[in-house]
């Protein structure tokens, strides 16, 4: 299923980006180029064929792991990615862990004392956590702890201390949506049946919650994990842009203002790509979490 | 029991049946303390998007540049504080209120009317045509749907139009899933057999059957979206993609205030704050339907 899928989403992409106006040709060699040097160009770079052909020309030497060269810089687009890949890759999962970390044992916490002001205060921070933009919740973030108390950079990648503010910026939307869909699969799992029936054996209150409640409600839980971390992708646009982090997010949004058009193209596809391969491997979890998806197969 | 008591027993459960279905769900909504909060904070917003000419002149308070008065704290003649350019942030903010709550209604009505095309059709008519529409819509859904929404902005350029149009084409698949989805839990229904059995056509008994007996979940899915899409709004504005300086966008504010953030704050506290409240509010009334509609669900 990843294979057309993907097939399918490098099309789209390629396509919409062939709807850009202006000439590529004359982009690409500026200002001083004559007439006749843009029409060779143009030629040999394909730019008259027809868009499928040039998105086939594209697909043969992106699966040789040739996503182009930069209008702006010369540069390989591959290489480019392949440096700021890593980056972006620590800031969204370190803002997916922090996630995690925090909202299930809260979402758990919050479901099992429903109603309690712990779960209240939860849910309302849960509320105004999705109702924040990334962009903005940074920008308050390096103004308290940054400009004012001084703790952390305000932007840049220079080790540890510099992650902690991005990160906390990407996985605060994330938290609290995670919160919610735990505690919600969480009340509906504690009413279930075989939950008063381990009570009933005398199983400890802790033991239901952790053994027969929690692995029951995590499976809501994952898939919106899964579907978080595109949200995640999409804010690590934002947010790489408030900290200046050196990811593929700020290199995307860097090459929509240059107009560098197979850069910004290799981006979206790397973007897409990972977000696919997540939610591939948030489908094999699921057989980890619930053996009797796994019974189903063989 | 006395005759009378019993005549208002009968009473009460006669006004409870004779209730319509939209009395019904205003009946469970206004129980919903929060949701009311953020009905009265959307109705402000309204006001005062309507009624902005009233607080201040779009060309002489909104646009116009003043460096003399540039950069001022919050006063009782600029409440919010004055920009960069001398403008006053509160009029700025007032006027940013059309933009965002404009943006988010029609591209939302873009979506939906697309999307819920797409479903109905694939819901309705189920087999091959099903499989062909969801299997291309879910290529569209591996591109996270910010992601996307700056692709196309990127392709076609930055501008209010070509912003709704982006954020409306991220958001069909949404849409068209829950459409489907919802169309599916009703077309099998007895009504519909009976309304095909007297020899309705398709397209009325999908418009004048199927849809309005599932609107529930279209209408709390399009009140949340019209949250995400103010916030996409901001979003790409922030980095340069969306509504374009002078005009008053929350997000746009936000970007041209960042280099001020060291000593007047206030310039991007308040324009995030309007974020921070309309989509708040929004998702405050999202949730307080979903409760409303279907009270099983608490």
């Amino acid at each position: 299923m990843l294979i057309p899928v993907m097939l399918g989403v490098t099309f789209l992409v390629y396509f919409i980006i062939s709807l850009t106006p202006g000439d590529a040709a004359a982009m690409i060699l500026g200002n001083g180029a004559t007439e006749e040097s843009i029409k060779e160009l143009r030629e040999e770079m394909g730019f008259n064929d027809p868009t499928i052909v040039q998105y086939a020309n594209y697909m043969k030497d992106l699966l040789t792991g040739d996503m182009g060269t930069s209008y702006s810089t010369g540069k390989s687009v591959a290489g480019e990615i392949g440096q700021r890949f890593p980056n972006t890759f620590k800031l969204t999962f370190s803002a997916i862990f922090i996630a995690i970390l925090i909202s299930i044992p809260i979402g758990v916490i919050s479901a099992t004392k429903q109603y309690s002001i712990f779960d209240n205060a939860g849910m309302i921070f849960a509320l105004i956590g999705i109702s924040m933009p990334s962009f903005w919740t940074g920008l308050m973030l390096i103004i308290a702890f940054s400009l004012n108390l001084g703790w952390f950079p305000s932007s840049g990648m220079d080790g540890i201390r510099s992650l902690i503010l991005p990160a906390f910026t990407l996985a605060i939307a994330s938290t609290a949506s995670i919160t919610r869909t735990t505690r919600s699969s969480m009340l509906e799992v504690v009413r279930q049946d075989y939950i008063n029936t381990a009570k009933a054996k005398g199983v400890s209150k802790k033991d239901v919650i952790r053994k027969h409640a929690l692995r029951n409600a995590l499976i809501p839980a994952v898939t919106v994990i899964g579907l978080e971390f595109g949200i995640l992708l999409g804010g690590a646009v934002l947010t790489e842009t408030v900290f200046s982090w050196p990811g593929i997010g700020r290199l995307m949004v860097e090459s929509i203002q240059r107009k560098d058009t197979p850069m910004v193209l290799g981006c979206v596809i790397v973007f897409a790509v990972a977000f696919s391969v997540v939610n591939l491997i948030v489908d094999i979890l699921y057989a980890y979490i619930d053996p009797r998806i796994k019974a189903n197969y063989n | 029991m006395s005759q009378k008591h019993e005549n208002e027993n009968i009473k009460g459960i006669m006004d409870i049946k004779k209730r319509s279905q939209w009395a019904d769900i205003w009946h469970h909504f206004k129980k919903n303390k929060a949701a009311i909060v953020g009905m009265m904070l959307i109705v402000l917003f309204v006001c005062l998007a309507l009624f902005a000419p009233l607080i201040g002149d779009y060309q002489d308070d909104a646009l116009k540049m003043n460096i003399r008065e540039r950069l001022q704290s919050p006063s009782a003649d600029h409440w919010f504080g004055t920009d960069e350019f001398g403008r006053d942030i509160f009029i700025r903010i007032v006027y940013g209120t059309r933009i965002s709550l404009f943006v988010g209604i029609i591209s939302v009505s873009i979506a939906l009317s697309i999307g819920g095309f797409l479903g109905s059709i694939a819901g309705y008519y189920g087999g091959k045509i099903d499989n062909a529409i969801m299997r291309v819509l879910d290529v569209i859904l591996a591109i996270p749907a910010i992601l996307l929404a700056i692709t196309i902005v990127a392709a076609l350029g930055a501008s209010i139009i070509n912003l709704m149009i982006a954020i409306g084409i991220a958001n069909i698949p949404g849409f068209a899933r829950v459409v489907r989805a919802a169309i599916l839990s009703v077309k099998d229904q007895e009504y519909i057999e009976a309304a095909k059995a007297i020899g309705a056509k398709d397209h009325t008994i999908i418009l004048k059957h199927v849809l309005p007996n599932s609107m529930a979940p279209i209408i709390v899915f399009s009140t949340l979206k019209v949250a995400t899409a103010i916030m996409a709004t901001a979003s790409l504005s922030f980095i340069g993609l969306g509504v374009q300086p002078p005009t008053p966008e929350w997000g746009s504010m936000l970007a041209g205030g960042r280099a001020y953030i060291r000593d007047y704050m206030y310039i991007v506290l308040y324009p995030g704050l309007a974020i921070v409240l309309s989509v708040l509010s929004l998702n405050l009334i999202g949730d307080g339907l979903r409760d409303a509609l279907d009270p099983k669900l608490k």
